[in-house]
Order: C-alpha cells, then structure tokens, then sequence
C-alpha cells in the first residue's frame, strides 16, 4: 500500500504561536488513522494543513507522491474532503448541500440526483432531498456533512471530532458510516477526536498528538498495550486515570488512581494500568442509591455544557469525571453548578487499556 | 378645490390611465431601477472586498460609508450640478446636465453607501467557516466567494431593494440635475412638485399616490424577505 499523503517538517504558526510543530506524518492508503489527542493539541491545524485549505508556514506536502504547489493546491484540493467539528451546511436544500462539490466537478444532473439519494441512504436520511439543511437537528445536520462528503468520493476523507457534539444514537450513526466507508469504498480516512472509545474501535493507526506535536504512532493495540506515556499525560482525555491494580480475593481488581479514588474493576491485573469509563456508562444521582454498581463516588458539578439532546457534565470527585445524560433527565434533575451528586457504574465498565 | 375633489380627479386620472403619468411612473422605475443595478454592479464587489478581506484601516472605511448613507440629497445635488454644469463645470463637457443619465449617475451615487453597508452587514454575518468548506467540497477561490455571496443573498436583496427604494423617492438630485423637462427628465418627486407650482393639484395627488403606491409595494417585498425563511426556497431555484 502506498502513501495517499505525506507530510515533511509541517510547522504552522498563528501570529506568534506555533499551533503545529515540526509535524512527520504518512497517511497510507486504505486505513482509517486516529489523531488523538487533548483540546487544543493541534488536531484541527493538522486536518485543516491536510485538506489544503491552511498553508502550513513550513514544510512539504505530498500528495499521491506529488509535492503540492501553490499552483497544484486548488487541483489537488479535489481529491480530499473534510468535515468540521462545528456542523457548517449552505443554506439551502439537503439535495443542494450535497450536489454543490458534484456539481463543481461538473457531474451531470441525472448523476448528481442518484449520488444525493446514494450518499443519503448511507447516512440514513433517505428521502431528506427537499428539507432545508438548518432546519435538521445538529445530529442530523452533521449526517447531511458526512453524506455531502462521502459523494465526492474523495481519495482521502478528513473527519474532524465528527462526533464530539453528537447524541450516543447519532455518533453510533456516524460511527458506522464512517466504518462502512473505509470498508466498501475504501475511503482513506483520518479522523481526529479526544474520545478514547472512538479512538481504540475504529482505527488501522493511531498518531498521538499533544502540543502540536506527534508523539507515537502505531496501531491500537500498540499503543493502547504498551502503557504510553503521551496517553497517560492526556489529562483532557475524558475518563482516562492511570493509577495502581491490585487483584482483589474475590477476582475483581482495585485501582488507586490517586486523590482517594479508588475504582473495582472486572479485569484481572497487577501493576501500573490506565483504565476508562465511558461518560455514558455512568449513572448520575442526586442520592446515594442502592444498586449492583459496584463503584459509587460522590462529588460536586463543575462544568455543565449542553448539547442538542444531551448534556454533558464534569463531577470532581477527587478526580475529574465526565457524565454524559439526556436533557430531559437533567432538567428532571435540576442540576445546576456546585451540585452534590454520587456517580455510580459497574466494575465492567471501567476498562484497563 | 378641495381635498376630497382632488383625491377624486387624481384616481380618475390614474385610472383613465393617463398616458403621461404612466410615462413618468415608467421613466421613475427605469431611473431607479439603473441608479440601483449601477449601485449593485460596483457596491456589491467593492462590499465583498471589505468583508472577506483584513487589512489596515478596514473600520475606517466601513464608518465612511456608513457616515454617507446620511448625506442630504440637495448637498450631492448641487455638487452634482457643479461638477455637470454645462459652461463651467469639470464634466460639462459631456453635456450630461438636465438627462436621466445625469440622474441616474446621481442617485448612483446616493445610494452606493447604502448598498456597501448593507451589503457587508449581510456578508459579515455569514459564518467564516463557509469560505473552508466550499473550498474543502472543490471550490476555488473566486468560487468560494461567490457561496459567501450567495449564503448573504437576502441581505444582499435587502440592501438592493433599500437602495432602490431611496432612489426612487429622493428629490433633490433630480431637481438639481434632471430639472423638469416634460417628456424627458420628469419623474414622480419633481412631477408631483412641478404640477402643484403650475396648479395642476389632482396630477400632483396621482402622482404621490403612484409614489407612494410604489414605495409601499416595496416595503411589502421587503419586509417578506425579512420575515422570510418560509420565502427562502423561492430565492434558491432547486436544480
């Protein structure tokens, strides 16, 4: 397999800031490749620098072995394709969201109409041709990108936190078609996203990104396996603590992450270990309850951000926690900040990397 | 005669339909509506530049052309004039004083900072993501800009619509320049002001009705692209 696109001592500054740093990168043919890393790591620059739309301030690009040019950006620019974070869509119909890259590559109207209904079928929208783009829900909106980028069959597709916004059964949505489209269409894909859960899924390759630096690339097992440095040191990570196992008597494991947490897990491990949980896996009371979870912890509201359908919180308890609930649930709740809540999820829900 | 009388005679003149007041009422649309699509040709460029573009001075600029938007129409009138006037006028030469086209440079003239103003208002409030992701679906450079127009189309129409609508009921530079030669430069605004100093009071009323008609159909427009996005898919054809 050859590389689809190479990046040579990629550095980008904004004003005085250096956003990326130096950056070696190959992207082979046919994988999906993870960039994972914090907020703020360089992730977007990077995709942004890839998909040609940001010039990078040093440094080459390659793409299919060719150097890009000044001259050979706006023709290269039609072999990749990205979707934001933030949803952007034209205001205009569904059908003309999508048709607006076929029709710049001068595809004829007939072709254009079975792309639109293809590309929806994919993402699930079949029959959306007509709506007006705003006014979809933000999962659905976000659907219509991916939809609008998977017809221009691109070589190359960059997918930037494509599900960081979305509700679990829209991201599951995404997930797949995103899965679906490296698998049939043999789409190169690279996606940046913080979600551990995405990251150790769905990739060929993982490339840690921290500080606008690549730190470690490999595969997931690779760096999910070997206890990565770079990983443990994503303190914006969600869900993610390093800390001490210890097997217990009765088969399950405890794990000292530090600040007096102390989380039982299902797995069976000694040693140095970093573990997850998934924000949805945690379940989120006002009371202590009684249940089969086996670890409850107590702790204080610190960050409340509210999403289409869901809300996302952060509970320090000790350590840092993200919950993840419906809308619904959290003004049922009346949560607010400063609130005491217990955090209640089962020994296999936290996973040892 | 009183009011009553001339408000009568004037829709009787308006539906007899008088053959010089539909000559005036075509002569006011033809002019405003050139001063207006002239506005549009250079303020919509000149619009996209200051919008999409950074550089030095850019609020200075943009203050300029929103300071003019209040300029009196009997000061650029008479400095119009001036700069026409036959004998001693820089331009005179052209022998432009007392056309529609010197009419029609004029209001051009008057209402260009409305539509720069606008026009950037509309295209500023496009998302800044937009220009990324035309360029990002194939588009090139001249291409993505042409989608941020085309995201800021109803303000842009907006902007047209406000600025034809100053056009055709401003006096001043009509006077100044136009003066009130029946059958070639007479307009709605200098017709209803001419008619009334010869005491033809019903032609005058007809006349503002017409005005004043138009001018309020205008409004309607507008105020249906404003309201609209139930109207939006009649401005974006489905192909």
């Amino acid at each position: 397999m050859g590389a689809i696109a190479v990046l040579r001592n990629v550095t980008k500054d904004f004003a005085k800031t250096t956003v990326l740093d130096n950056i070696n990168l190959q992207i082979t043919e046919g994988e999906i490749l993870a960039l994972l890393g914090p907020n703020g790591s360089g992730k977007t620059t990077l995709l942004k620098i890839l998909a040609l739309i940001l010039k990078p301030t040093k440094g080459e690009i390659y793409f299919d072995g060719v150097k890009v040019t000044d001259k050979s950006v706006e023709e290269t620019r039609m072999e990749s394709t990205m979707v934001f974070q933030k949803t952007v869509v034209f205001r205009a119909s569904v059908h003309n969201n999508i048709a607006y890259g076929l029709k710049i590559r001068r595809m004829p109207d007939n072709k254009i109409g079975e792309k639109i209904s293809e590309a929806l079928r994919l993402v699930r929208l079949e029959g959306f041709e007509k709506r007006q783009a705003k006014k979809l829900s933000g999962g659905e909106q976000q659907r219509v990108a991916l939809a609008r980028a998977l017809a221009l069959n691109t070589k190359l597709l960059l997918l930037d936190e494509p599900t960081a916004n979305l509700d679990p059964k829209n991201a599951d949505i995404m997930e797949e078609v995103i899965a679906a489209a490296n698998r049939e269409l043999k789409t190169t894909i690279v996606i940046a996203t913080h979600n551990m859960f995405q990251a150790k899924s769905l990739p060929h390759r993982i490339a840690l990104i921290n500080d606008g630096q690549i730190n470690e690339v490999g595969t997931p097992t690779e760096i999910f396996g070997r206890l990565s440095k770079t990983l443990a040191s994503f303190a914006a990570v969600e869900n993610t603590f390093t800390g001490t196992a210890k097997a217990t008597e009765d088969g399950t494991t405890l794990v000292d992450i530090g600040n007096g947490v102390q989380l039982e897990t299902a797995a069976q491990r000694d040693g140095a270990v970093t573990v997850l949980i998934s924000p949805s896996d945690i379940i989120l009371s006002k009371n202590r309850i009684s249940s089969s979870a086996r670890n409850v912890l107590s702790g204080k509201i610190v960050e409340i951000l509210g999403l289409d359908s869901i809300v996302k919180l952060k509970v320090d308890a000790g350590k840092p926690f993200a919950v993840q609930i419906t809308k619904r649930s959290f003004n049922e709740m009346q949560l607010s900040l400063g609130n005491e809540v217990f955090l209640a999820f089962k020994a296999s829900s936290v996973q040892i990397l | 005669m009183n009011m009553l009388d001339g408000l009568i005679k004037a829709f009787q003149l308006i539906f007899s339909g008088d053959p010089r007041l539909i000559e005036i009422t075509l002569r006011s649309l033809f002019v405003s509506g050139s001063a207006a699509l002239i506005a549009a040709l250079w303020g919509i460029p000149i619009a996209t530049l200051i919008a999409m573009n950074s550089f030095r001075g850019k609020f200075l600029v943009k203050t300029i052309f929103n300071s003019l938007i209040g300029i009196p129409t009997v000061a650029l009138g008479f400095l119009l004039f001036l700069t026409f006037s036959r004998e001693k006028g820089p331009l005179g030469f052209l022998g432009l004083l007392y056309t529609p086209t010197a009419i029609i440079i004029g209001e051009a003239l008057l209402i260009t900072p409305i539509i720069v103003s606008l026009a950037i208002t509309a295209i500023e409030a496009v998302d800044p993501e937009i220009v990324n992701l035309a360029k990002t679906l194939g588009a090139s450079e001249s291409q993505a800009s042409f989608a941020v127009l085309k995201e800021a189309l109803s303000g842009i129409l907006l902007a047209g619509v406000a600025s034809f609508n100053r056009a055709i009921g401003e006096l001043g530079i009509a006077q100044f320049v136009g003066g009130f030669i029946a059958g070639y430069t007479e307009l709605l605004t200098t017709g209803i002001w001419v008619e009334l100093q010869i005491g033809n009071i019903e032609t005058s009323i007809a006349l503002m009705i017409i005005l004043l008609t138009l001018v309020f159909a205008i409004n309607l427009a507008l105020n249906i692209i404003q309201r609209g996005r139930k109207w939006a898919p009649l401005l974006y054809s489905e192909t």
